[in-house]
């Protein structure tokens, strides 16, 4: 069950909040998933263990010998993130039952890439919210395997240029589509799970504290551009994150006890439609989607926008909004 | 600096990281600096949200915001998301 959240911060206290994830670390410049990490690390509510799959944001955060962590911080490999948050969060509990822990309660977070979630890490995934484990995993998605070179993952979206989906003359990106995780993470009935945008840092900061309160496992996909596997200008990285909720192309919603809602940022969408915009606008901004707008792929566009249409409306069945 | 360097004996067990990351400065990296217009600045504390780099921090002495150029790495996002455009990106050196 998820408690209500009684959880309310103005600006001023959050920004006097200890920094857990701190300066120094080596992410590029604008990188979305480093302010992802930051921003949820501003919600935590007391004792915190990290656990970080191989990645992005565990390389740059941890070059030895430095750490950007001001809470106790495992590494663990490319595939089992969630399978080490299950066993920190067992022997945290044989520690309470031996009385030999000292804190009333100490909460585990998960992080991992879209690589380490849609694809490897998805087994060691669905066995921890099957077992039901007490934890927060949070899939930072950049949509891309961005640590080793850009290599497309089933978190790339449709039409994606990637170093293993070249969008060139002949090939327009990525074929697939991209797996809808979250529904996948709701189909297994665990008490929370929601999507977040790092440009929205209020609704983010809430559902990272509602996904550690809720007793048993919760998931939090949050939307995380990258310049560098991108391929657009550094200051446009929460520009983007707005742009991917104004388009519906990543809608906001959360899901507790498997009810679905949608988040006010997407609800409007609904309200005044006239809100929501082109999906062109949001995808010619990045060069990963530059052959799309030769007129060989103009196809492509109107797939994309169908694949959005699509799943928008399947999104407003479920959260009752039809 | 090979004589601040630790043998394998000094060194924490499992490749635990031993120092901190505030001690390795990334400002160098940076070609535009983010200059503010204080009198514009409404203190909305929205860059100090989205900054990747915590580079930007409330200081509750003076009760307002400073950017810590030791880690700004020059991004541009806290200039290109200030609601009333209080933040310049100048060209280092220029
Ligand atoms: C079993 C295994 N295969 C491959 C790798 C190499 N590897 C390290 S990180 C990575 C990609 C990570 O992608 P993602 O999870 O999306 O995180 P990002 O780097 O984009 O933040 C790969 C393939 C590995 N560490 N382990
Ligand atoms: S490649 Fe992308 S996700 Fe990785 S550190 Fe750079 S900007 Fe961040
Ligand atoms: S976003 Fe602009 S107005 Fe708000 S605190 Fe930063 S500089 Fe000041
Ligand atoms: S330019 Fe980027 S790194 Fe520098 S203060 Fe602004 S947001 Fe932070
Ligand atoms: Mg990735």
């Amino acid at each position: 069950m998820v408690a209500t959240i009684s959880w309310k911060f103005t600006a001023r206290e959050i920004a006097e909040k200890p920094e857990l994830f701190t300066s120094g670390h080596r992410a590029c410049a604008g990188c979305g998933p480093a302010i992802a990490l930051r921003q949820i690390m501003k919600a935590t509510r007391g004792p915190t263990i990290v656990t970080n799959a191989t990645g992005c944001m565990e390389v740059v955060s941890t070059i030895y010998p430095y750490t950007a962590w001001k809470v106790p911080w495992i590494h663990t490999a490319f595939e089992n993130a969630a399978a080490n948050a299950s066993g920190i969060e067992a022997a945290l509990k044989a520690m309470k039952r031996k009385r030999r822990l000292k804190q009333e309660k100490v909460d585990v977070i998960a992080f991992a890439g879209d690589g380490g979630t849609f694809d490897i890490g998805i087994q060691a995934l669905s066995g921890a919210a099957e077992r039901g484990h007490d934890f927060l995993y949070v899939l930072y998605d950049n949509e891309a395997y961005m640590n080793t070179g850009i290599q497309r993952s089933g978190g790339t979206p449709h039409g994606a240029s990637t170093t293993t989906s070249p969008g060139g003359t002949d090939i327009p990106g990525k074929t697939q589509m991209k797996k809808p995780i979250a529904d996948i993470m709701v189909a297994h009935e665990i008490p929370y799970v929601a999507t977040a945008s790092i440009a929205y840092w209020q609704d983010l900061l809430i559902k990272a504290r509602k996904g550690l309160e809720a007793e048993g496992p919760a998931f939090l996909h949050v939307f995380a551009p990258c310049p560098r596997g991108w391929r657009y200008d550094t200051s446009k990285t929460i520009e983007l994150a707005r742009l991917a909720v104004e388009t519906c192309i990543f809608p906001l919603w959360e899901a507790i006890d498997s009810e679905y809602s949608l988040s006010p940022q997407s609800k409007i969408m609904t309200l005044k439609p006239e809100r929501r915009k082109d999906v062109r606008e949001y995808l010619k901004m990045q060069r990963r989607f530059g052959h799309l707008f030769k007129p060989k792929f103009e196809h492509v566009l109107t797939d994309i926008q169908k694949i959005i249409d699509k799943r928008w409306n399947k999104l407003l069945k479920k959260c009752s909004m039809t | 600096m090979r004589d601040e360097q630790k043998g394998w004996k000094d060194i924490p067990i499992a490749g635990v990281c031993w120092k901190p990351a505030t001690e390795y400065h990334t400002g160098d990296w940076r070609t535009f600096k983010p200059v503010r217009d204080q009198a514009k600045c409404t203190k909305c504390l929205l860059c100090p949200m989205i900054c990747p780099d915590t580079a930007i921090k409330w200081n509750k002495a003076t009760e307002d915001i400073e950017f810590d150029y030791n880690f700004c790495k020059g991004c541009g996002i806290c200039a290109h998301e200030c609601p009333v455009d209080a933040i310049k990106m100048v060209r280092e050196g220029a």
